[in-house]
């Protein structure tokens, strides 16, 4: 039958994603909501056309694991090092607060202390998901508010084991002594994690390199998935967090040259299946239990969202964030996530909890998924415009990392010199090469060069091309210098470009492409060695200089000059040789004035 | 091109770092019958292009040195410009009148305080003698040497004393071009 084939599936997922998120962003309410509708118009509650929700929603979390990876890379050891306050003075406060509220509210609510307990905690975790998503999209990952909100999820992510942990001894079955088990588990995550930072630092990078080098674009992009893939299956056999595996195999990979490749090629991947687990989400909405028992759930929606945002409010508040982010740093958190549904799960086959609490807040927390783009539209239009954007905050946001004001591509001969003079000069530069084997000599000398082919523009963009004053174009290849210049012209007008160029109608056609500032390769090292010529044949060095630097001066101004004529061959031959013609006449004339002053002037004889 | 009647040539090899050169020029530099020629940012190369040099001397009424004062003279790319532009058969000698009839001032910032250059003072000599080769110049290529415009002593002055050094400047000017005549403030006046 077609409808159970995979491919009409995936061309269900594609369509329904197709419609609905242009549609969500025309309305203004963000693509998270687009998919999350998309999900219930073509799930069983909706049209039905999709039902096995359990497998996809399974396959798609990888899209997490993926977002979890590509902001790893983001973050080196050092910077996650910095980060310990906040996760775990934010973090475990958040989890710890939350989920001691929501326990005593659910003892008075009347539930049993076990369903209480998992309910508190499979609530009190937000998802990461939706809410780095968010971030992501406003671009707000790398200001003071939101590595705050990272840091918390990134407790929570790590919260989560211990919670999973203690579920069989929350079981209603007879209690049992599994010590020995737990010190043999613990082993285990401590041997995988070891086994994943060893890896990762001394066996990542060479192999990269290997693969980068067969020049096989594709074969980077499958290692660089396989890379994902068998590191969360390791978190996972261990019972572990596949998302928090593939964070520390992106930290472990954030200072090596491959980063923007990586990150590169992981994203679309990332964007795809994200995007089909806020479907897969959507899809699982239980409208059935909602229809039966609507203020039951309404109530648990109304508590979970108030709950949460009253605590992160307060949170953000003590730990300094800023007035006009306090309300959006709490919306974006404000929701159950991903893993309640896994608490929920392994909860009932652990008969640890009531199963129609459980199906009721399933229900609860993906109401609550679906209520957080909501909050954000109402940030946006009601309370943004109402805070007034004071000095403060803008110098508070302006904690931008990592964007250079230099981006250089190609790092061979001529563009290792124009880093050095950069660098001598403090000037930060991003520099970009496509050749393994030269990256990892300059990385001996101390020069950070990323891995990357700079004829995209996803990869110019993650190289911080959107932000950065000037791009130095200092690659080898022709064309590809061609196309580099046509993806800035079109999508950064505001790069200045500076290049060199091998001849006259090379040094046309950048010009004509649109490059700000060309040099000539070999002209100054040439002009260089004629000096030397001319002291070598008894000029005063003085002299010489004065004579070359001249004889540049005019060079460049006839450049300037022929390049009105260029594209007619025969007007450039004959204007060419007239201005030789002219050098000459010139120096001859003035060599003759500076003889006659000498012996006009005595002071000069 | 523009019409001005005030050339500024300014020769700071460090204009980023100055403050009392910096305000002098943005105090001036929005007036439209003053022409900025920043000679360090133009020549970094000390290739000085003579050709064009003369052509704007030609259409100024005044022509205006402003350097900072180091060993008791302009900084070296102003010198090489005379050296360069003030050529026999233009600036001197046989037809060389072209700069005939126009006005020639100095502004000038120094290190020293205004007492140090008396007699009594650790420099000796006044300003005026110290600035002796300049009117020479101006007086043998046709000029009217103007009394100088100096600033001493311009590590000590704070924010309040350079913005009103600078308005000073700008009012010279202004004055100059609107009335004919150079007037300086009294405390200016070297004694």
């Amino acid at each position: 039958m077609i409808e159970d084939s995979l491919l009409f599936n995936v061309l269900i997922y594609l369509s329904a994603a197709v419609l609905a998120v242009p549609l969500a962003k025309r309305l203004g309410m963000g693509s998270i909501l687009g998919y999350l509708i998309a999900g219930v118009v073509i799930g069983p509650w909706g049209f039905g056309i999709i039902s096995n929700v359990e497998d996809i929603l399974h396959l798609a979390e990888f899209g997490v694991v993926l977002l979890l990876f590509i902001i790893g890379l983001e973050l080196n050891p050092t910077m996650l090092w910095n980060m310990r306050k906040p996760i775990f003075g934010l973090g475990g406060s958040q989890v710890l607060i939350t989920m001691l509220v929501l326990f005593g509210l659910a003892l008075l609510a009347g539930f049993d202390w076990r369903t209480a307990l998992i309910s508190g905690m499979a609530i009190s975790l937000s998802s990461t998901a939706i809410a780095l998503q968010i971030m992501t999209e406003r671009n707000f990952l790398s200001t003071d508010t939101g590595n705050k909100g990272f840091a918390i999820l990134l407790f929570q992510d790590v919260a989560v084991i211990p919670m999973l942990a203690i579920m069989p001894l929350l079981s209603g079955r007879e209690t049992f002594d599994d010590s020995g088990d737990v010190m043999i588990a613990a082993l285990e995550v401590i041997g995988v994690i070891a086994l994943i930072i060893i890896v990762g630092r001394s066996l990542l990078r060479p192999l990269l390199r290997i693969i980068a080098k067969t020049q096989a674009r594709e074969i980077f992009t499958a290692f660089s998935l396989m890379l994902v893939i068998g590191i969360s299956l390791l978190m996972q056999s261990v019972n572990m967090s596949m998302a928090l595996g593939a964070f520390l195999a992106g930290v472990l990979l954030a200072d090596s040259e491959y980063r923007h490749q990586l990150e590169t090629d992981v994203e679309p991947f990332k964007g795809l299946l994200l995007g089909l687990f806020f479907i897969a989400v959507g899809m699982s909405i239980n409208f059935g239990l909602f229809l039966e028992q609507p203020w039951e759930v309404l109530g648990i929606v109304a508590v979970l969202v108030i709950v949460k945002l009253l605590i992160f409010y307060t949170l953000a508040r003590i730990s300094g964030i800023t007035m006009s982010h306090r309300p959006l740093f709490s919306f974006i958190l404000s929701q159950g996530g991903e893993f309640a549904f896994v608490i929920f799960a392994v909860a009932n086959s652990y008969n640890a909890m009531n199963t129609s609490v459980s199906e009721l807040l399933v229900v609860s927390v993906a109401f609550s998924m679906l209520i957080t783009p909501l909050l954000i539209l109402l940030y946006d239009h009601v309370l943004l415009p109402r805070y007034t954007l004071s000095k403060a905050d803008i110098e508070e946001e302006d904690t931008e990392i990592d964007h250079n004001t230099v981006i250089i591509a190609g790092f061979g001969r001529f563009g290792q010199i124009i880093a050095r003079v950069l660098h001598a000069n403090q000037i930060p530069t991003t520099i970009i090469d496509h050749n393994p084997d030269q990256i990892e000599q300059v990385r001996n000398f101390g020069f950070k060069v990323f891995y990357g082919d700079v004829r995209r523009k996803d990869l110019l963009e993650t190289a911080g091309a959107h932000k950065a004053r000037l791009l130095i174009l200092a690659v080898d290849d022709r064309e590809a210098g061609f196309k580099t210049i046509e993806i800035c012209r079109n999508h950064f007008p505001e790069l200045t470009i500076l290049a060199r160029s091998w001849d006259l109608i090379h040094h046309y056609q950048l010009k004509d492409k649109g490059v700000d500032i060309i040099e000539r390769e070999t002209f100054h090292s040439a002009v260089r060695l004629a000096e030397h010529s001319l002291r070598e044949l008894g000029w005063d060095a003085h002299h010489a200089h004065r004579n070359t630097l001249k004889f540049t001066k005019y060079d460049e101004a006839n450049l300037e000059r022929l390049y009105e004529v260029h594209k007619d061959r025969d007007k450039l031959i004959s204007l060419t040789q007239e201005a030789k013609e002219e050098i000459e006449r010139i120096f001859a004339e003035d060599e003759h004035t500076i003889v006659r002053q000498n012996k006009q002037d005595k002071a000069w004889g | 091109m523009r019409n001005y009647k005030i050339l500024v040539l300014l020769a700071h090899p460090n204009l980023h770092t100055s403050t009392i050169n910096k305000a002098m020029i943005s105090a001036i530099e929005s007036l439209d019958f003053v022409l900025i020629h920043n000679l360090y940012e133009n020549y970094p190369d000390f290739y000085i292009n003579v050709e064009e040099e003369k052509r704007l001397l030609k259409e100024a009424d005044l022509v205006v040195f402003q350097s900072p004062f180091y060993w008791y003279s302009v900084t070296p790319l102003l010198k090489l410009w005379e050296d360069e532009v003030l050529e026999q058969g233009f600036a001197y000698g046989d037809g060389g009148n072209e700069l005939e009839g126009k006005d020639f001032l100095l502004a000038l910032s120094t290190g020293g305080k205004q007492e140090a250059y008396r007699r009594e003072g650790y420099n000796y000599y006044t300003m005026t003698e110290l600035l002796t080769p300049f009117a020479a110049t101006a007086s043998l290529c046709g000029m009217n040497y103007l009394e100088p415009f100096v600033i001493h002593g311009s590590y000590t002055q704070n924010g309040e004393q350079v913005q009103n050094h600078a308005r000073q400047y700008q009012q010279s000017l202004q004055t100059y071009v609107e009335k004919g005549c150079w007037v300086l403030n009294e405390d200016r006046r070297d004694d």
